[in-house]
């Protein structure tokens, strides 16, 4: 998410499925939406009834191609090419949208004279430290005027913490010929990439290219928009980040964003993937966006880490509020200014606890303990036989899921405990299975692709001794303050006064009661403390402790008591504002003060959205506007200002320092201010053709160090093809909640290989013939399902294959055979340590494996 | 007489119109009332809104139960976001429910014991909870590199996305509450 954050302000998906129908162009690049987000897919198809062009741009041929208009092939991996060429060739042909480009994008802002470019030094950006394998970013900063400090005196703990750090504001050029101005920067690192470069890295051939370049910058204008839609095929990469910024550059400088049938529609893959982010099951974050304090940074007290985080001149000026009103929620009456509101209980985190560094440290014994809720990474995890042994390393292990799957069964069914390799008496992790309930059996709320909370209700008593993920966590909660309720012990303050008040709102119609939704959605919606009520919105929360609020852009869900905006059912056939309730504020388009001119007209009457309403003096439209209300679009900044008042009338992208999208990313990233093309760790090719001495990222994260978990690296002819994992409509995930339902194990019975005609033909495999599937970290069988959708393509003068292997399989349940997770390795991406499983190598051989799956 | 589909809609917020009116700032009124012909398959049964829990597009569901077992799953015809259909997976949701596959026992495998043996649930809560404390007091860092950090390294927990906001939110709130930084699901993109 932070490839969307660095380049519009927020994580989420800029816009609904439902927008897709007004879009002139539809580009539909490293997902198969019609096969794994199906239902979603009716809209991209209105579209095209109505005579939009649907591009598919992926490496495999799929259903999503057989619906779209075009289909052009390209070799996994190489996203970062194609974008950057669809860059250059807009930049080069003059085909951006100019005055969009110089209003509402950093592309005047002048850089620092030190910064160097990937093309100054030859793959790398300046600033690399090559033994960390990290860079220092300092000189990818502006240049900057003096700073103007405010008069008077702040007004609460935000404002003070924000004049501290306020700084001069950027230099800009805004007839954007400085040569240091972002746009002349820009145009300089993608001049090479060319409709040629495209053919001879992607394997695209030219005149597809520029069918593609011609037709996105032809429906890209006033009068016409052009949507991005991507899914795991772009961010499943060791630059995963950066493949999402070159789209998000791309819809910048072609004026696509916040305007009706605009923005990039990321599909999440799982029905709450938004949620769990946004609230937040993830090792670097607190809910809301709020970062987790770490050892590492100025993070000592409260005030360090709230000057540290808070970003002086956009919208998280207000990070104080927000952070503060979460200390209120969790620490309630315990937590004071005096005691900083409980801020030292938080645990800092001490390095990367991400999902394979957490794997490791099971592996090497520093957890003792591990809860699997709702995931099976026994299967599901990349290098997925490391993670069996990480499991066999834990003390012990709870998994809660409403079937025996794989993670709880691993000690007896994994391959390697069937062949003998490993004994079941061997492994010491005591486990625990937890029987769950389904979605039907408890209520609640899923944020959907489009940041959409909707309500779920509770239909029926769940069998046995099965109990709601909710039950068992309050519960074990309940269990846990209990038996630290006489310590007096420092370090037990947090777990002694976390709030934990959540007992059930009886419904006789259950016998088993559930933990009250609606205290929880409360306090995630924040209320006030001296009355009780809830807040309507977040301009309600304070700094000073006198709000409590679990996670700030979820408020407004329940502005009163009795109203959950969540379980609203009012349809329409438009942006149905009033069918459940979107964050931030219930807008369905981020960022649609962008469909707006500068003047705050619209840019045409065909893509008329949001706009300033010159008599009533605010903002209106269809949708709610993403801006404060009544700012008018004339309104100049104001020198010294912090928070909104540093932004004028015209600056959209308000959660950002300067309101307009970053085109290049002074900060933020691990991995470069300007998306570069590294070849993947396992790859077909000898070499970086743009790049010659820098063939893979150079700040990629690989754990080489693990057992069986070597990388391929380039060229190898052990393992000649690319492989690529995916999902079929069928089955989801690991198969956790599908391979046990009869009707779907039977509609899609076994695992397979999609191969290409040519390559079946020089391996002598027939259709239905069983291959062996090797890589250096694993061995595998599966059917071979022969196919013309696989096609290779001529890349460095040769044809490289590419295969296809679905990923749901696994040991247990009614339809089982190998894990094709176990081919892939543990390596990274350096933000946000996403792993790559689109574009690795194997070898593929004729026959069974000896003795069944290994 | 209210209707079962006035049901429906009426369990959400009837202000919500004036709600949005005094947040957002205006008032917008649907351009097209959106009109369905589809009528649901089953008449019996008492029927409640839901949500599809695969893929993250969020169709609405109403899901039909009759005397404590879940009959019927089925698209909601008043989503806007499915008009009534589903795909294969949400078609099949109903044998999530109702399957012969799924414990009803808490499971418990002792280490290096070869067969699992049926435990009760309040057992299982209790030793769970005096794991995570035994761990917890053993190994907790209150102090590294001269910095307070309170960090119990000796816990990790595994979410899935597929999970519920309220789980999600209670959830990270207990472990951070008891100091663990090792906290993930799937969402890592």
């Amino acid at each position: 998410m932070p490839g969307l954050g660095t380049s519009y302000g927020r994580g989420g998906a800029t816009s609904s499925a439902r927008d897709l129908q007004d879009a002139d162009c539809i580009v539909i690049m490293g997902s198969n939406f019609a096969e794994n987000h199906p239902v979603g897919f009716r809209f991209v198809l209105r579209a095209r009834d109505k005579g939009a062009k649907v591009l598919h741009i992926d490496p495999r041929f799929t259903r999503t191609s057989a619906m779209s208009s075009d289909y052009v092939p390209m070799r996994s991996g190489t996203d970062i090419v194609f974008l950057g060429a669809l860059i250059n060739y807009a930049l080069q042909n003059d085909k951006y949208f100019k005055e969009y480009v110089v209003n509402y994008t950093n592309a005047p802002f002048i850089i620092k004279e030190e910064y160097q470019d990937t093309e100054d030094l030859e793959g790398i950006f300046s600033g690399f430290d090559p033994e960390k394998k990290t860079y220092d970013n300092s000189s990818w900063a502006y240049e900057r005027e003096e700073v103007v400090l405010p008069e008077g005196e702040p007004a609460n703990l935000s404002e003070r913490l924000a004049r501290e750090k306020l700084v001069g504001r950027p230099k800009r050029d805004e007839t954007l010929q400085h040569p240091r101005s972002v746009f002349q920067l820009m145009k300089k690192h993608y001049a090479r990439y060319t409709p040629e470069m495209v053919e001879e890295i992607c394997g695209t051939s030219k005149e597809e290219f520029l069918m593609v370049a011609e037709t996105v910058t032809a429906n890209s204008t006033p009068e016409r928009t052009t949507t991005f839609c991507y899914a795991m095929g772009w961010t499943q990469h060791t630059y995963g980040v950066q493949t999402i910024r070159a789209g998000a550059i791309l819809q910048g400088l072609l004026g696509n964003m916040g305007r009706p049938g605009g923005g990039i529609l990321a599909l999440r893959g799982h029905a709450n993937v938004q949620g769990a982010t946004d609230l937040s099951t993830l090792w670097n974050s607190l809910p809301g966006y709020l970062d987790m304090p770490a050892k590492a940074r100025e993070h000592d007290t409260l005030e360090d880490f709230l000057r540290a985080q808070m970003r002086p001149t956009s919208f998280w000026q207000n990070y104080p509020k927000y952070l503060i009103s979460l200390l209120k929620a969790w620490y309630g009456d315990a937590a004071t200014a005096a005691n900083d509101f409980g801020y030292d209980a938080i645990p800092k985190t001490l390095g990367n606890h991400s999902h394979y560094k957490m794997f490791e440290d099971a592996y090497n014994g520093v957890i003792k303990g591990m809860m699997v809720i709702g995931q099976n990474p026994a299967v599901g995890g990349q290098n997925a036989s490391f993670h069996r042994k990480a499991l066999a390393n834990l003390d012990w292990l709870v998994v809660k899921d409403p079937f025996l799957i794989e993670t709880a069964t691993f000690w007896y069914e994994a391959p390697e405990v069937k062949n003998g390799t490993v004994k079941a008496e061997d492994i010491g992790t005591e486990v625990f299975y937890l029987p769950s309930t389904v979605f039907a059996e408890t209520e609640g709320s899923f944020t959907n692709t489009s940041r959409l909370l909707q309500t779920k209700e509770k239909a029926a008593d769940p069998p046995g001794d099965c109990r709601s993920d909710l039950w068992f966590t309050y519960e074990l909660g309940k269990k846990l303050k209990d038996l630290y309720k006489d310590s007096t012990a420092k370090r037990d303050w947090g777990i002694k006064n976390l709030t934990w008040d959540y007992e059930p709102d009886v419904n006789p119609r259950f016998k088993i009661q559930e933990p009250s939704e609606h205290k929880i959605i409360k306090e995630i919606n924040g209320y006030d403390i001296a009355t009780g009520a809830p807040l309507p919105g977040f301009g309600d929360l304070q700094d000073d402790g006198s709000t409590a609020c679990g996670c700030w852009i979820y408020t407004g869900v329940l502005p009163e008591e009795t109203v959950n905006r969540a379980a609203n059912r009012e349809g329409d056939d438009y942006q149905y504002l009033n069918w459940g309730f979107a964050w931030p504020a219930n807008r369905r388009n981020l960022y649609n003060r962008a469909s707006a001119r500068p003047d705050g007209k619209p840019w045409s009457e065909r893509k008329k959205y949001i706009w300033w309403d010159e008599a009533e003096q605010k903002w209106t439209g269809f949708d709610v506007p993403d801006f404060a209300a009544t700012k008018a679009p004339d309104t100049p900044a104001v020198p010294g200002g912090v928070g909104l008042a540093a932004q004028s009338g015209k600056d959209p992208f308000l959660m950002l320092p300067d309101g307009v999208i970053q085109l290049f990313a002074p900060a933020g990233l691990a991995d470069g201010p300007l998306p570069t093309h590294y070849e993947p760790p396992d790859t077909p090719v000898s070499t970086n053709l743009l790049y010659p001495n820098q063939t893979f990222s150079p700040t990629a994260v690989i754990f080489d160090h693990l057992p069986n978990n070597k990388v391929h690296g380039a060229n190898n002819s052990d393992y000649p093809f690319v492989i690529t994992t995916y999902r079929v409509t069928e089955h989801h995930l690991s198969g956790a909640m599908t391979r046990w339902l009869p009707w779907l194990a039977e509609l899609m019975p076994e695992l397979f290989l999609e191969i290409s005609p040519e390559l079946a033909s020089e391996l002598g495999v027939q259709n239905k013939d069983y291959v062996t599937v090797e890589t250096a970290r694993g061995k595998i069988e599966a059917k071979a399902l022969v196919t013309k959708r696989m096609r290779p393509l001529k890349v460095e003068g040769k044809m490289v294959h590419t295969v296809g292997m679905p990923i749901h399989w696994g040991y247990s349940g009614i339809s089982t055979g190998s894990v094709p997770n176990d081919l892939s390795a543990i390596v990274a991406d350096p933000n946000v340590f996403i792993h790559s499983s689109k574009a690795f190598t194997c070898n593929v051989k004729k026959g069974r494996l000896p003795g069944g799956v290994a | 007489m209210i209707t079962r589909r006035d049901f429906l809609k009426r369990t959400g917020a009837v202000t919500a119109g004036a709600t949005i009116a005094a947040v957002g700032g205006i008032n917008v009124k649907p351009v097209q009332a959106q009109i369905t012909k589809i009528k649901l398959q089953v008449k019996e049964g008492r029927q409640v809104p839901s949500v599809c829990p695969y893929c993250s597009v969020g169709c609405g569901m109403i899901i039909t139960e009759s005397e404590g077992k879940i009959t019927n799953i089925e698209g909601n015809p008043d989503s806007p976001i499915n008009l009534g259909s589903l795909c294969p997976k949400g078609a099949a949701a109903l044998q999530l429910a109702v399957n012969d596959e799924r414990p009803e026992k808490v499971l418990y495998r002792a280490p290096h014991s070869t067969s699992w043996e049926e435990k009760p649930l309040d057992w299982a809560m209790e030793r769970i909870a005096q794991k995570i404390k035994e761990d917890r007091d053993n190994s907790f860092i209150e102090t590294q590199d001269g910095k307070l950090v309170n960090v119990n390294p000796a816990l990790a927990s595994l979410g899935g996305s597929t999970l519920e906001n309220e789980w999600n939110y209670l959830h990270a709130k207990l472990m951070r509450g008891l100091g663990v930084v090792n906290v993930e699901n799937h969402a890592r993109i």
